[in-house]
């Protein structure tokens, strides 16, 4: 049963990924990102760890990927079809050398690294010990991703606060 | 293998609460239909059936039998999949509310709810953010000029409400100490703290007012500058299904609302009869479908400028204080 769940959920993220890499349109790009990550929140789900599944769908599907398409919706122009006229060689390259890349750290870490025998934490899925984990032993590299958060907040409505009001807008 | 108890009794739980849900949403609009008359002194619909009770089923199969068009210079695919996107999430919020306490069926225990996640909260607030994507893909596919105005204004509204919202169920997660929606309700709470929920109640709804974008944070379907916005290019019964799921989402964030924040199934021998429950929590739900209809009767829709400042300025530093003071109160108090 559990096998069943994992293949069909696996198959789903791989076909999700693919569609990202392989379609022309951003939009739909960014729709196939949505299966993938919508995939992986269920395969979270299948390993027990549903706080991460949850966050998953919280940040990724609901969060990053609505930016996405807002992005791709404010800037228009959403087909790859004149980027592909104007295609090197060497972008591919580079495109082969990443995915070796890729390739060689999944397979070390499949094959070579001892996740296997590692001593998992009991109840590790749940919302308590991921709480507990970030407010002891990850406290300090967890304050400083909220300060570095915050610092990059300031920095954007900085950016945007010094263009005028438009047009026509009364004042307030 | 537990068959009956893992797929048949969730397989026909989820039939019954996806009929009651839908026919919910059918008299809905009847029911919101003839309350404005009454807030306007006109008589609302009554020519089918008595006092117009047929009324949903006249309009469901006037638009069953609409032709179906899809218009040329629209992106076909996610055309087709904005308003499944669309339902999707407002059917999947109903997943957590719980009907009633466990009831005994043929011998064996049945709980009367889909699922009791420990993980409940976040799951509300996680169907909450994928409400948008039925919005902006629907004005984006539309290829058309308002109908994207309308998407990205949905999307805008959406992720700037999410927030106070997120904020204050995390204020509700600090009083109740769990997140499991079926514990919230069975937990039994001290006086200052149903107090203290429902002095932060208004500003709560006014968030779940914006996130299922009715009056008067309706502005993605302005039909005075945007002709109805994302849904200009849907007709026929592909329109159908996103009035439906407004209602629905309407139906369920009410029935949500009540479970959080008026005790859900609960009253007076509700353990007894658990039928009683869902009598109990059918009422508090209406309870709250009728604030969603007075609020639009009574208040002008908001400008989209008025919308953005008073979500950013006002409602989300409102929350955060609301939470401050929550966990001052649940280490005196609690």
């Amino acid at each position: 049963m559990e096998w069943f769940f994992f293949a069909l959920f696996g198959l789903a993220a791989l076909v999700g990924s693919l569609g990202v890499v392989l379609s022309r349109n951003a939009v739909h790009s960014a729709l196939f990102l949505l299966l993938n990550f919508a995939a992986s929140a269920l395969l979270f789900l299948l390993l027990g760890a549903q706080f991460l599944a949850m966050a998953q769908i919280l940040v990724y599907a609901g969060a990053i990927v609505v930016l996405f398409i807002f992005v791709v919706m404010l800037i228009g122009n959403e087909t790859m079809d004149d980027f592909v006229a104007r295609e090197r060689p060497a972008l591919r390259l580079a495109a082969l050398a990443l995915v070796a890349l890729f390739l060689a750290g999944g397979v070390y870490t499949v094959f070579f690294s001892p996740w296997g025998s590692a001593q998992g934490i009991a109840d590790y899925g749940a919302v308590e010990s991921v709480g507990r984990l970030l407010f002891t032993r990850y406290l300090l590299p967890f304050e400083l991703a909220s300060v570095i958060l915050l610092a990059a907040m300031i920095g954007a409505i900085i950016l945007a606060g010094r263009t005028k009001p438009p047009l026509g807008r009364p004042e307030e | 293998m537990d068959w009956v108890g893992l797929i048949l009794v969730p397989f026909i739980k989820g039939i019954v609460i996806l009929l009651i849900l839908l026919t919910g949403t059918a008299y809905l609009t009847l029911f919101e239909r003839k309350l404005i008359a009454r807030f306007q002194v006109r008589l609302g619909p009554n020519r089918a059936g008595p006092y117009g009770i047929l009324q949903p089923l006249a309009d469901a199969v006037k638009l069953f039998l609409k032709e179906e068009v899809i218009p040329g210079h629209v992106n076909k695919p996610v055309y087709l999949l904005a308003p499944m996107l669309a339902m999707i999430p407002a059917l999947a919020l109903f997943a957590v509310v719980p009907l009633g306490p466990d009831i005994e069926l043929f011998g064996r225990r049945i709980p009367l709810h889909m699922g009791d996640i420990n993980v409940g909260l976040l799951y509300i607030m996680a169907i909450a953010s994928v409400g948008t994507y039925g919005v902006m893909l629907a004005g984006w596919a539309s290829n058309n000029n308002y109908s994207l105005l309308g998407a990205m204004r949905t999307s805008a509204q959406m992720i700037s409400y999410e927030l106070p919202m997120g904020v204050f169920i995390a204020s509700l997660l600090l009083i109740t100490g769990t997140m499991s929606v079926v514990q919230i309700v069975e937990n039994p709470r001290p006086l200052w703290a149903w107090i203290w929920l429902w002095l932060g109640f208004p500003f709560y709804f006014i968030t779940v007012l914006a996130e299922t974008n009715r009056a008067p944070f309706d502005l993605p379907e302005t039909e005075n500058e945007l002709i109805a916005g994302y849904q200009t290019e849907y007709g026929g019964f592909k329109f159908a299904i996103f009035y439906i799921s407004e209602y629905l989402h309407m139906l369920t964030s009410s029935a949500v609302v009540a479970t959080l924040f008026f005790g859900g199934w609960r009253g007076p021998f509700a353990e007894q009869f658990p039928l009683l429950g869902i009598v109990y929590l059918a009422l508090k739900t209406v309870f709250v479908l009728f604030l969603f209809v007075w609020v639009r009767a009574s208040v002008p829709r908001v400008r989209y400028d008025q919308l953005m400042s008073f979500g950013w300025k006002y409602l989300l530093p409102l929350s955060l204080v609301y939470l401050a003071i929550t966990a001052v109160l649940v280490v005196m108090l609690g």
